[in-house]
Parts: C-alpha cells; structure tokens; sequence
C-alpha cells in the first residue's frame, strides 16, 4: 500500500517559533531527526521518496481557459495551508503508515520537545483488483 | 586472477565504449543503431574476455564486432524490404580506431545546440561516459523511463538536425567546445553540489565529468580553457570531504578542516592551471580555476590572498558580465576594504539580480561582519526563504539562528 505523508507550512501547534529563532542545536537535532527517519524507511525497503519543497513566498497559482494562463505569484493570504513537504512510502497496513506518520510528528523542537507537526495521511490509489 | 582479468576488461570497456561509438557512428551514420550495436559488442566482450583472454586490439575487436552487428541488421532489413543487397559494407575492413579525435566528434555531437542542457547532459553521460540509462536515471532522481525518453528524444533531434556526423566546420568549433566544456561543467555541479548522504549516487557525477574532462584533454591537449575547467574541477573536488558534516550539512569554507582537502588533486590542479595560464589565453574557467587555487593553498582561511582573489573576480566579471560573479566581487571586496565596501558593490546589483536568494545572503553575511546583528538575521531569514536548496537552507536558517541565539 503506498501513502503520501503530508505537511502543511502552519500543520504546527501555535507557539511554536520559526526555526531561525531556535537554537542552533535544536535546528541540527531535528534535521537529524528527519534525516534518521528517512535511513530507516529507505533501510526496510519502505521509502518510495521524500522532498521538501520550496517555501509558499517562492509558490505561484496557475489557471488557464485554455488560451491564456493567469499566473498568481505570492505572498498568498492562505500560505499556511501550503505543502512544505512529503514522503510517498509503500508500506505492509494503514497502521504502518500512521505509525510512521506519528514519528514524523514528534520530530524535536526548541528544548527537544516534540512539535506535534500534524501529518495528513492519504492513501494513493491504485490500478483496479480482481 | 580472474576477477583481476574481469575488472581489467571492465576498465578497458569503459574506456573503450566512446571511441567505438563514435568509430561506428561515423562509418554507419545511425546513431540509435550504432549504439545498440556497441552495447551488443560490449556485451560479447564482457563475457568472453574474461575467459578467452582480451584481445591485442580491444578498441579494434569491438569496432569489429559493431560493424558486424550493424551489417547483419542492415542485411536483414534490406532483406526485409526484398531489395539487393545495399550495404556491401565487408566488416574486416573496420578502420582503424582514429582516437580520440572520433570521441571528441561524439561529444560535439552530444553538446549539440539543438539540445537543451539537460538533453545535452543526459546523451552525454550514455554515449560518450558509457553509463546506463539506469545509472544516468538514478543519478539525476527520476525513473529509468523517463530518462530513457529523454535520452531518445536527444538522439531524434541531433538527428533531425541534419547536421553530419562530423567534425563542426573550423569557424564553429570554438563555440561547440564552449558548449562542450559547458556541459561538462554542468555535470560536475550537479554532483558537487547536491551530494550529500543518501545522495551519494550524485557524487558520482562529479567523478564522470572529471573524467569526461579528461578525455576532451586527450583530444585537445594544448587548449587552456580545456586544461582550466579541468583544473577547477579538481581544486573544487578536493574540498569534497569538508565541504560537509556527517550528516549532510554543509561547512562554509572558512570553517573546513583543510587537513581534509585532497592534496594531490590540489597539485593536480595547480600544476594544470600553470601550464594553462603559460599558454597565454586566459578564460573564464581557468579565472576560476586561479581563484580556488588561491583558496586550496591557502594554510589557514586567515592566510588567504584576499588582495588577488578581488583582482582575478574583477577580471572574470568585466569577461562574462555574470552578476553572481559580482556578488563575490563583493565578498573579496570586504575581505580586503571592510564590509562597507562590499556592501556598496551589493547596492548596485539589487536590480539586476531580482530578489535571487545569494544576493540577500551576501548581504546578511557583510553585514554580520559589519556587527549588524539584527539586519544580518533579518538578510539571513529572507535568503533562507527563497533558496531553493535543501542544505542551503538548513545553513542560512541555522545562521539567522545562531546571531539570534547571541543577539537576545
């Protein structure tokens, strides 16, 4: 079963700061974080793969009838609802992907406290069973 | 012995693969075919060399081999089309393997200016670096399908181009090189700078473009821009090691252990830019290649000839016009005269340089050295926001954070 794990700019409880006014050693113990996770998923064979992506002040909206495209740049009103990022893994259960999803979640923050990123789990649909 | 005789023949191929490409590309004109036909001859010569023994000719037994496949399909389909036979092209008259000449035809046909950078990357590292499309495919992060697309929409448009298998015309040829060089130098990056950790497939690429360099070498062995990119690649390659921490984030190179800079690949490459710059004909790669030589001999980051790096960026910008090179006009700048004078040289590229991210982390790093703390976080913050490279981010976010941490 593949899942897309899923996050949001603004997917983190209020009150925590941006990163930049972290300490240095907070910011170097979640990109560890993050970055173990992804050896373990890739080491049982479960990573399919993971990005970032660029922040919503880089993002543009695109909508097109089909002669000329209307291109919106930022900053968007909305842009805490923006992706920052994924991973697509390809896992045994549903349950496997919440598990994963929820170490995902409790990535260290600011005095290696969890930041309770929330992760929105979506299964990727498949061709049709027989 | 015969896994030493294996891993003999397999260097052998590698090095061989280009020069019987381009032999069969220039005797049969297909180039689709042509390659098909010397990845059948290297397939017969993996598996037979290492028991029958490799052969005193290789370059000449696998043209051989080529030239036959190539027949016996021509055959087929005249036969196919109940026509006479057309080809009368005898297989034992192969030509002798003229060199490194014909590799370097092949790489001018795939820097060809009908193709995109990316295409032009992509036939590149297939037909004249021997990787599989597999190879090529993991290293660039996209499925093997894709890549296989790309590469053969490359070959239709050489094709299509109509333009010969052949050497450019003489008056075409110092472009074709640049965009050669170009291409090459492309490559190096994209390993360079994106090969970190699990990326390591990438680093790869870094090793092919050093070699491809080399083999444009062999061809052109008295060009300096040639023996200059060879040169930069070097010195930039030999920070490798430091350029990164254990886990993948970067260390700016006044922080590097230089302890860990390959020092051969240094003499390497300062050995390479004294002969290029005795030549007499100094370009923007060998400019380069000047200004990492005066870091990669610099014994500590305070000893470092600020003074000539300012002078050689000066050169190099008033020679290309490139704004990125002015912003580290402007680094050297402050090196030499104190951060205001790079600040002011920044003033005039806001501009030309849009709201790119490098310009606002100059910025935030001249002003960090001018003790302005809370523009610096604020530049700082600004860049992190509109990089779009993951380490680069993680650097300049832990930089905004470091001066807060002190600043508060």
């Amino acid at each position: 079963m593949k899942f897309m794990l899923l996050q949001a700019y603004g997917g983190v409880p209020e009150g925590v700061p941006p990163m930049s006014e972290w300490a240095p050693e907070e910011i170097e113990a979640h990109i560890t974080y993050q970055k173990d996770l992804n050896a373990e998923l890739r080491e049982r064979g479960e990573l399919v793969e993971a990005q970032a992506l660029t922040t919503p002040e880089l993002a543009k909206f695109v909508v097109s009838d089909g002669r000329t495209p209307v291109v919106t740049d930022g900053p968007f009103p909305e842009s805490k609802e923006l992706l920052a990022g994924y991973r697509m893994i390809d896992v045994e259960s549903t349950e496997r992907a919440i598990e994963i999803a929820a170490k995902g979640s409790a990535a260290p923050g600011p005095g290696s406290v969890p930041i309770e990123q929330s992760i929105e789990v979506r299964e990727v649909m498949g061709p049709i069973e027989h | 012995m015969g896994m030493g005789r294996a891993a003999e023949a397999e260097d052998l191929l590698r090095e061989a693969a280009p020069r019987v490409l381009a032999a069969v590309v220039r005797r049969f004109g297909d180039f689709s075919d042509s390659e098909d036909a010397v990845q059948e001859a290297m397939i017969a010569a993996s598996t037979q060399w290492p028991t029958q023994g490799i052969p005193e000719n290789p370059v000449g037994w696998l043209i051989h081999v080529a030239s036959r496949r190539m027949t016996d399909r021509i055959r087929s389909e005249t036969a196919r089309r109940g026509r006479e036979d057309l080809a009368g092209v005898d297989p034992a008259e192969a030509e002798p393997p003229s060199g490194n000449d014909d590799t370097l035809v092949l790489m001018f046909m795939c820097c060809h200016p009908a193709l995109t950078p990316a295409s032009a990357i992509a036939l590149t590292l297939r037909a004249v670096a021997g990787l599989t499309t597999a190879e090529i495919a993991n290293a660039f992060l996209v499925p093997e399908a894709t890549m296989a697309q790309r590469i053969s929409r490359a070959k239709r448009s050489v094709k299509a181009s109509s333009e010969p298998f052949g050497m450019p015309a003489e008056e075409e040829r110092p472009e074709r090189l640049r965009s050669v060089l170009r291409v090459v130098y492309l490559i190096f990056n994209e390993g360079y700078l994106t090969s970190s950790g699990p990326d390591l497939a990438r680093a790869e690429l870094s090793a092919e473009a050093i070699r491809l360099a080399r083999i444009v070498r062999l061809a052109l062995p008295e060009d300096p821009e040639v023996a200059g990119l060879l040169a930069l690649m070097l010195l930039t390659d030999s920070r490798r090691t430091a350029r990164t921490k254990a886990n993948g984030e970067l260390v700016p190179l006044a922080e590097q252990d230089r302890a860990l800079w390959d020092r051969e690949a240094i003499d390497a490459g300062v050995a390479l830019l004294a002969e290029a710059l005795g030549r007499g004909a100094v370009g923007e790669y060998q400019l380069q290649a000047a200004i990492a030589a005066e870091h990669a001999t610099a014994a500590r980051a305070k000893d470092t000839d600020w003074r000539e790096i300012l002078g050689l960026y000066g050169l190099l910008e008033r020679m290309t016009g490139n704004p990125m090179v002015a912003l580290n006009r402007a680094i050297a700048a402050a090196m030499v005269d104190g951060p205001q004078a790079g600040l002011s040289l920044l003033e005039d590229l806001d501009e030309r340089l849009d709201d790119h991210h490098r310009l606002h982390a100059t910025r935030a790093h001249l002003l960090e050295m001018s003790g302005d703390s809370e523009g610096a976080i604020a530049e700082y913050r600004i860049a992190a926001n509109r990089t779009n490279s993951l380490p680069e981010q993680h650097y300049l976010t832990t930089q905004a954070a470091r001066l807060n941490e002190r600043h508060c």
